[in-house]
């Protein structure tokens, strides 16, 4: 062959394998929105999503639907909870414990069964009820602890449910919103199995699972039949794909084989903004914190020094570490939330008042305060753990406090985080470094500040315990009415401030990156994200 | 010969055996809980212990090592911790998909490193000699994670001529997105290719039996195909070897890429201490160097029968 006919071969194959290559890019409908997540494999889909409120947000909220579903509609005020597959909950103004569900008519699960009563029944067992066929002891550890507080449930009719707590628990709603409603029927149909259940899940959510590729990619398409009218997907197709690598999600979204990824590195948000990308970002319930020991040997037990922390930390600079993507804290939960109460210590960057209080504690260039922190490389919510924690280092060396750090991955800090500061395996350690989600009551407050949530039992890490707290939150969960109730949490919000329980540093605000392509997006004001409204030109 | 192979094929059984003693022992040595891993992190200590005793993780640790023996024996390697998938499903997916991007990178890696090597051994100290040697030690030097992000750069971010990431579906998508990363894999495997036919082919071309050959008047082609007969069982072993390491796959190759084989779950496996996922993936990679190594010395007693004898 001559020269110049190899030369043309070799121009026709590439010139094929780049066509090729194009259509792959090119060869998607209208309508189909990909979706670059920041997990590992897709999350669980037999309605107990793993992978946080990740998972939740992709694989739970839009396959199912729980009895108290998130209003996501509204990107300027926090969100709120609303009736779902529940019309309309009351509870027993004789017994606080009583609560009566009036559950919506009509709707079905994508296998087309019926949802009722005795589905709710027979969802709570699966998390509740140890001899039940349908009980999953990992479903129990993912939501479980959700419902801890019911002591019995039982079907009144069809639409009707009775739910008795252990106690009287106004938080019930909102622990509710995390149960979501899975198909009896279907559980039937794959031989009792959840793991099969997981590959042809049913929900009543607004999508329905049509191809799940283990590690590779879920394929949801609309429900035609959901019971709400207004919450339609009005996508062809939605489809997850895990992607844990963030520069590989970068790259994804700018060579247009996803339209939308989770979490974009601060500094890839110039070059995302420069190719045309949509960047979106909301204050959502997230903090960033340090949790400190409160054990007798901790050198966090003297206020002065725990408030000089606080001072000490620049959290402007901080954010700017971050791209300007963080909101800097003033509490534990956001200054707007209805539970921020009315603090009267301020957080803010004050290192002369912080050098007065360390001094006031005995503390000085001669003799400084040592601690080590334990802290991760990397994680769920918790942004750019290393250079943080650095910053936040030469912030509190001003303050004459030298830190440390013990740097595990991530799975091993949310295993020393559930073991508790007492745990021998946190011998020496006396604060950690671990970011959450502070959606609900529970969630953003209870956990961290009830004693009888030590470990085992909870996530109280520091062993924090104060009887004024602890009544405050009983009086709480005994509030029914949702103002009174937010006006005791406010107070024991307040009082997490002003005797500053944590070292409290900065909010997450949720960057996201998207094709301008990508139309009808709204980021609430939450981790959780409705994807029926979306639409891709 | 046959007996050859029955001796190698019985060695096998002792080192299968050491393997999940060790995998199993390393593995429950390491830090980190599985079931604290999957429970939900306000998971109370009652339901992780219910879980725990579900996957049979509250057992003496001998117990479990011998009920874990007698499920390989008979084919089951359990089921995933954080999916509750069987283990043998995962690995086998995630395998294709390595074999795939491993014979792809092969083709490249070995196919260029072979002809680098055998023409720089057979010019030695010619520009083609120096440029293999550069070759070689670039494909030996370079990160792959930096090469692979570079090429995701020029290939798929900036010319959009390739997809970065991901398998795609149907053979055609696969075929375009297998590209990018068969050439990062297929680096390495060039430069030690190339780096060992140059040797192979330099030393052999200096013996005497080539010097006699050339004496009697053959010409270049019939000698390069003695050459080559002689340098094969080398070769043949620095494939077997190559080969072995693309199959293992490449936690960061596959990360960068994200693609679903081996290397990426068994990173998802470690992060998610995921037991079950990552005893299976060790044992079925170390069974695998077994049986390649074990066929490599075939091959190898194949080509050379003094080995045979060895």
């Amino acid at each position: 062959m001559k020269s110049g006919s190899w030369k043309s071969l070799v121009f026709t194959g590439a010139l094929a394998l780049a066509t090729m290559s194009v259509q792959t890019i090119c060869a998607h409908a209208e309508g189909v929105l990909r979706i670059g997540m920041t997990a590992t494999d897709i999350p669980l889909t037999h309605g107990s999503p793993d992978n946080g409120f990740e998972g939740f947000r992709f694989t739970g909220f839009t396959l199912y639907d729980a009895l108290v579903n998130w209003d996501l509609s509204s990107a300027d005020k926090p969100s709120v909870i609303k009736p779902g597959l529940a019309l309309s909950w009351t509870v027993d103004p004789a017994d606080s414990t009583h609560w009566t569900f009036k559950l919506r008519p009509g709707v079905k699960f994508h296998d087309g069964s019926t949802f009722d009563a005795q589905a709710v029944v027979w969802n709570f067992d699966k998390l509740l009820k140890k001899e039940a066929p349908q009980f999953d002891a990992r479903q129990a550890s993912l939501v479980g602890f959700r419902i801890a507080s019911v002591a019995s449930y039982s079907v009144v009719d069809a639409t009707t449910l009775d739910i008795k707590t252990k106690m009287p628990d106004s938080f019930l709603p909102f622990e509710l919103s995390y149960i979501l409603q899975a198909s009896p029927a279907q559980f039937e149909n794959v031989g009792h199995d959840w793991a099969k259940f997981a590959a042809e899940p049913s929900g009543t959510g607004p999508f329905r699972l049509e191809k799940l590729t283990p590690h590779e990619r879920a394929v949801l398409i609309p429900f035609k039949d959901y019971w709400d009218e207004t919450r339609r997907a009005k996508l062809d197709r939605l489809e997850l794909i895990p992607m844990p690598e963030a520069n590989t999600r970068t790259a994804a979204l700018l060579s247009g084989e996803v339209d939308f990824v989770e979490a974009p590195p601060p500094d890839t948000i110039p070059r995302l903004k420069s190719a045309g990308m949509v960047i979106t970002s909301n204050p959502y319930p997230h903090i960033w914190p340090y949790h400190l020991s409160r054990l007798r040997d901790s050198p966090w037990n003297d206020i002065r020094v725990r408030k000089a922390a606080n001072l000490a930390i620049d959290r402007e600079g901080v954010k700017e570490l971050l791209g300007g993507y963080a909101l800097p804290a003033k509490g534990h939960v956001l200054p707007d939330s209805p539970w921020f109460g009315k603090p009267s210590f301020e957080i803010k960057y004050d290192v002369e008042a912080a050098r007065k209080l360390m001094t006031e504690a005995g503390y000085g260039p001669d003799k400084r305060l040592k601690a080590k922190i334990l802290i991760s490389a990397s994680g769920s919510g918790q942004m750019l753990p290393l250079p943080m924690n650095e910053f936040i280092q030469e912030n509190l060396k001003e303050i004459y406090i030298d830190i440390d750090f013990e740097v595990v991955d991530f799975t091993t800090l949310t295993n020393r985080w559930r073991a508790g500061a007492k745990a021998d395996q946190n011998a020496g350690v006396s604060a950690i470094n671990y970011s959450y989600a502070i959606v609900d009551p529970f969630n953003a407050l209870v956990r961290f500040v009830r004693s009888d949530l030590h470990a085992p039992n909870g996530v109280n890490w520091g062993f924090y315990a104060d009887p004024e707290v602890d009544a405050l939150i009983a009086k709480a969960q005994n509030t029914f009415d949702a103002a009174a109730q937010n006006e005791i949490l406010g107070q024991v919000h307040t009082k997490m401030v002003d005797e500053a329980l944590f070292l409290w540093v900065v909010h997450d605000v949720a960057p996201r990156a998207m094709s301008p392509n990508v139309k009808g997006f709204v980021q609430p004001r939450n981790w959780f994200l409705d994807l029926t409204t979306v639409t891709v030109k | 010969m046959l007996s050859y192979v029955l001796r190698r094929v019985l060695y096998a059984v002792p080192i299968a055996m050491g393997v999940t003693l060790l995998v199993f022992a390393l593995l429950h040595i390491a830090p980190g809980d599985p079931i604290n891993a999957v429970a939900g992190p306000d998971a109370p200590a009652e339901a992780v212990e219910a879980l725990r005793r579900a996957y049979g993780f509250d057992k003496p640790l001998p117990l479990q090592y011998l009920l874990y023996l007698g499920r390989i024996a008979s084919g089951d390697l359990g089921v995933s911790v954080a999916t509750g998938r069987p283990v043998v499903g995962e690995l086998a997916a995630a395998f294709v998909n390595t074999f795939v991007l491993a014979l792809a990178a092969a083709g490249i890696g070995f196919t260029a490193g072979a002809a680098l090597g055998a023409v720089a051994g057979w010019r030695k100290g010619s520009v083609v000699d120096r440029f293999a040697t550069f070759v070689s030690l670039i494909g030996v030097s370079v990160p792959h994670y930096w090469l692979g992000m570079v090429l995701v750069i020029l290939m798929a971010v900036e010319a959009h001529w390739l997809p970065a990431m991901g398998m795609g579906t149907g053979l055609r998508e696969l075929a375009a997105h297998a590209i990018l990363p068969a050439l990062t894999m297929a680096v390495i495997p060039t430069g030690i290719v190339a780096r060992t036919v140059r040797a192979a082919v330099g030393e052999t071309l200096e013996r005497e039996f080539v010097q006699a050959l050339r004496a009697k008047g053959l010409r270049r082609g019939a000698i390069m195909r003695h050459v080559a007969r002689n340098v094969s069982p080398t070769i043949v072993a620095v494939l077997g070897l190559q080969f072995g390491y693309l199959l293992g796959g490449s936690i960061l190759i596959e990360t960068v890429f994200a693609w679903p084989g081996t290397g990426f779950l068994l990173n998802e496996a470690i992060f998610k201490r995921d037991l079950p996922v990552l005893q299976g993936i060790l044992l079925m990679l170390a069974m695998f160097f077994v049986l390649l190594n074990l066929g490599v010395d075939v091959v190898q007693a194949w080509l050379d029968p003094r080995m045979r004898r060895a």
